[in-house]
C-alpha cells in the first residue's frame, strides 16, 4: 500500500477493504488451524489452571481471616503466619479503647492443637480459635445463634469442611450421636458444626470458648492473646486510626487493617514458601508451550507460502504489508484460541471446586490476564515467524 | 519516454575467484506498446536481465531506467514502487493457493490506489472475462488447468494496469496450442493497454507475435535480427 493509499484508507475505510488474506491463509487449511487452536487453548487452559490454583490456595489461606467482624486487627510483631501466631499482652487491646474512634474490641486466642481422630485414634494438628461466646467475632450471624453452647466447659464447634482425616465428626454429629474426643489429654465434646474451610496452614478448624481454649493449652501465659479485633465507629478512616494507634502503643504489637491482616497472611504464603513460585512457574510453562506451538504453526505457514509471499513482493506489495498479514494471523489465532480456553477453564474450575472445596473461580482479572498472555504469546510468535519472511526473495521466483 | 532503457549493464554473482559475470555490457531499449521477445540458451543470463528490469535485484553497474525511473542506485523503497507499475508473469503461475481465481486477480487490482473494494472486484472480474475465465471466478487454483492458471496469472498481472509486462517463459508448462493461445491473449491485451511486453522464451513457435526478437548468448546481446 502506498502512503497515499494508506492515508486514503484511513479517511475512507471502505476503500481500504481488502481480501482477508490472513484469514484465508488460516482457514483454507482447517486441520492445521484446528491443531493450532488446540495448542493455544491447551496453553490457555494450563495458565487458567495454574493461576486458578494459586489464587484459590491463597484465597483459601484467609477464609477464617475474612470472616472476622473487625476493622482493625492487633497481632504480635513476632507472628509469622496463621500457623505461628505469637502472643501479646491483652491489655494492649484494652488500651486501644482509649481512642475515640474505637467502638469495641474482641480478644481472640489462636493456636494449633493436636486433635485425636475418635475413629482411628490418630493425632492431627487442628487450628483452634478461642473467643468469648457472649461476643461472637464473625460477620456471619449464624455463629451468634449457636455460640451459646460453648459457655459450658469442654465444648467445641467443629468445622464440617475440615479434611476427613479428623474423623467422621460431622456425620456422627448429624446422626445425633454424642461426639467426644481428646485434645492434649482433655476430653472435649462437639456441640455444633460450622463451615469455615481448609487452608494451607490448617487442615481443619474448631471454635471454642476462651476458658476451654486455655484449659487445652495450659502452657500459654495468662493474659496473652494472639489476635485482637477492633471495631471502629461508623465513618472512621481505618488507615488514620492504624497510624494513630501504632504511634500510641508500644512496639510489642502491630496494628493492621483487616485487609492488612489478610495481606499479611497471604504474603507469608506467597513470599516465604515456594507455593506461589511453583504455580507461577506452571503458568509460565503454559505460556512457553503456547509460544512454541504458535511459533511452529506460523513458521510452517510462512515457509509453506514463501513463494507466494515472494510473488506478492514482486507484484509491488511492501514487506510491511506482508508482515501485517502474519501479525493478523497471530491475532486471529489468539482470539479463536482464547474462547475454548475460557470455556474449558470455567468447566475445570467448577470441577475443581466440586472435588477439593478450594475457592477456585473465574474472576475478571484472571480472565484478562490469560487473554493478555495469549495475545502476547501469539504476537511474539508472529514476530519471530516473520523473520522467515526476510528469506522471501522475489528475485528467486523467476 | 522509453519503457525500458539499459546502457552498459554488467552483472555478476559471487566474489573474488568465484565471481562469474552473467551479463556483460548489455544495452537495449523497449518502446511503449512494443512486444519484445528475448531468447537464448539456458544459463545465458535472460532471467537475470529480467529480474534486474523488474527491480527485483540491485543494479551493480551500468544504467537501467524503467518507466522513467532510474534503477541503478535505487533503494528498496524505490524498487518496490517501480514494481507496482510492472506486471510480472512467471514460469510457474505462482497463484496464491488459498485464494480463488477472482481473489487472486484482485490481489493485483488491490494495488491500484483510490478504488473502492467493489471497484477493485469489478476490475478483477473484468480481467477474468478478458482472459475468458468468467465461468471460473470462485474456483481455487488447484481446480484449474495449467492454461487456465496461466490465464489467471495474466489477468492478475494486467489488473494492476502496468505500463510494462515482464514474462518469464509463460508457455513452458503448457502444450503448444494452449501456449499459443495464452501468448496471443497476452499480446492483444498488452496492445490494447499500450503496455510494453518483454518476454523470455525458449519456444520457437511463438516468435512471430513479437515486434522484435533479441537473442542472448553467454551474457551478451547478439546483434538484432529482424
Amino acid at each position: 500500500m502506498s502512503d497515499v493509499g494508506f492515508l486514503r484508507s484511513m479517511i475512507r475505510p471502505w476503500q481500504g477493504r481488502r481480501i482477508p488474506l490472513s484469514w484465508l491463509l488460516l482457514t483454507r487449511q482447517p486441520v492445521r488451524l484446528i491443531v493450532a487452536l488446540a495448542g493455544i487453548s491447551f496453553a490457555g487452559i494450563l495458565m487458567f489452571m495454574q493461576l486458578g490454583f494459586r489464587d484459590g490456595l491463597f484465597d483459601a489461606s484467609v477464609t477464617v481471616h475474612r470472616r472476622f467482624d473487625a476493622d482493625l486487627v492487633l497481632i504480635s510483631p513476632r507472628s509469622a503466619s496463621s500457623v505461628r501466631m505469637a502472643g501479646f499482652p491483652r491489655r494492649r487491646l484494652v488500651q486501644t479503647l482509649a481512642d475515640p474512634a474505637v467502638e469495641g474490641v474482641t480478644p481472640v486466642h489462636w493456636g494449633l492443637m493436636l486433635w485425636r481422630n475418635p475413629e482411628t485414634r490418630r493425632n492431627r494438628a487442628i487450628l483452634a480459635l478461642g473467643f468469648n461466646p457472649e461476643d461472637p467475632f464473625f460477620l456471619d450471624p449464624e455463629l451468634a445463634k449457636i455460640s451459646g453452647v460453648l459457655k459450658q466447659k469442654g465444648r467445641i464447634l467443629f468445622d464440617q469442611l475440615s479434611r476427613p482425616e479428623f474423623g467422621p465428626i460431622a456425620e456422627w454429629f448429624r446422626e445425633g450421636r454424642t461426639v467426644e474426643t481428646e485434645i492434649a489429654g482433655n476430653r472435649i465434646r462437639v456441640e455444633g458444626l460450622v463451615s469455615l474451610g481448609t487452608s494451607f496452614g490448617a487442615d481443619g478448624n474448631l471454635l471454642t470458648s476462651t476458658e476451654t481454649f486455655l484449659d487445652l493449652m495450659p502452657q500459654k501465659p495468662p493474659g496473652a492473646i494472639e489476635v485482637g479485633l477492633i471495631r471502629l465507629k461508623p465513618g472512621e478512616d481505618p488507615d488514620q486510626v492504624v497510624k494513630r494507634l501504632q504511634r500510641r502503643l508500644p512496639d510489642d504489637v502491630t496494628v493492621l487493617t483487616k485487609q492488612g491482616f489478610i495481606d499479611f497472611e497471604q504474603n507469608y504464603w506467597k513470599t516465604s514458601t515456594s507455593i506461589g513460585f511453583i504455580f507461577t512457574l506452571g503458568a509460565a510453562m503454559g505460556f512457553v508451550v503456547g509460544c512454541v506451538i504458535v511459533y511452529q504453526v506460523l513458521y510452517t505457514d510462512v515457509s509453506d507460502h514463501l513463494p507466494e509471499y515472494a510473488t506478492l513482493m514482486a507484484m509491488g506489495y511492501r514487506i510491511t504489508h506482508l508482515l501485517a498479514v502474519v501479525i493478523r494471523e497471530g491475532f486471529y489465532l489468539a482470539a479463536l484460541g482464547y474462547v475454548p480456553a475460557y470455556l474449558a477453564g470455567q468447566g475445570l474450575y467448577w470441577f475443581v471446586r466440586d472435588a477439593t472445596k478450594l475457592p477456585v473461580g473465574m474472576d475478571l482479572s484472571r480472565a484478562l490476564t490469560v487473554l493478555t498472555m495469549i495475545f502476547v504469546m501469539c504476537m511474539l510468535s508472529s514476530v519471530l515467524a516473520m523473520r522467515r519472511l526476510v528469506d522471501a526473495d522475489p528475485a528467486e521466483i523467476f | 519516454m522509453t519503457a525500458v532503457s539499459i546502457d552498459h549493464l554488467c552483472h555478476g554473482f559471487g566474489t573474488g575467484a568465484m565471481r562469474r559475470e552473467v551479463l556483460q555490457n548489455i544495452s537495449l531499449e523497449v518502446m511503449p506498446g512494443e512486444v519484445v521477445l528475448l531468447t537464448g540458451p539456458s544459463g545465458c543470463g535472460k532471467t537475470t536481465l529480467l529480474t534486474l528490469i523488474g527491480a527485483l535485484r540491485t543494479v551493480q553497474s551500468g544504467m537501467v531506467s524503467v518507466l522513467g525511473q532510474r534503477l541503478d542506485g535505487a533503494g528498496r523503497r524505490r524498487r518496490q514502487q517501480v514494481r507496482r507499475r510492472i506486471g510480472m508473469i512467471f514460469q510457474g503461475h505462482n497463484l496464491l493457493r488459498c485464494l480463488t481465481a477472482e481473489q487472486n486477480v484482485q490481489m493485483g487490482a488491490d494495488l491500484l490506489p483510490g478504488l473502492s473494494y467493489r471497484a477493485r472486484r469489478d476490475e478483477a472480474r473484468r480481467w477474468l472475462r478478458a482472459v475468458g475465465l468468467e465461468d471460473h471466478l470462485p474456483k481455487m487454483p488447484q481446480d484449474l488447468s495449467g492454461g487456465q492458471k496461466q490465464r489467471v496469472a495474466i489477468a492478475r498481472a494486467l489488473a494492476a494496469h502496468p505500463r510494462l509486462l515482464l514474462a518469464d517463459e509463460p508457455t513452458a508448462a503448457l502444450d503448444s496450442r494452449t501456449g499459443r493461445e495464452v501468448v496471443e491473449l497476452l499480446q492483444n491485451l498488452a496492445r490494447e493497454q499500450s503496455c510494453a511486453v518483454l518476454m523470455v522464451t525458449h519456444d520457437p513457435r511463438i516468435l512471430d507475435v513479437a515486434d522484435r526478437v533479441l537473442q542472448m548468448e553467454d551474457g551478451c546481446l547478439l546483434p538484432a535480427v529482424q
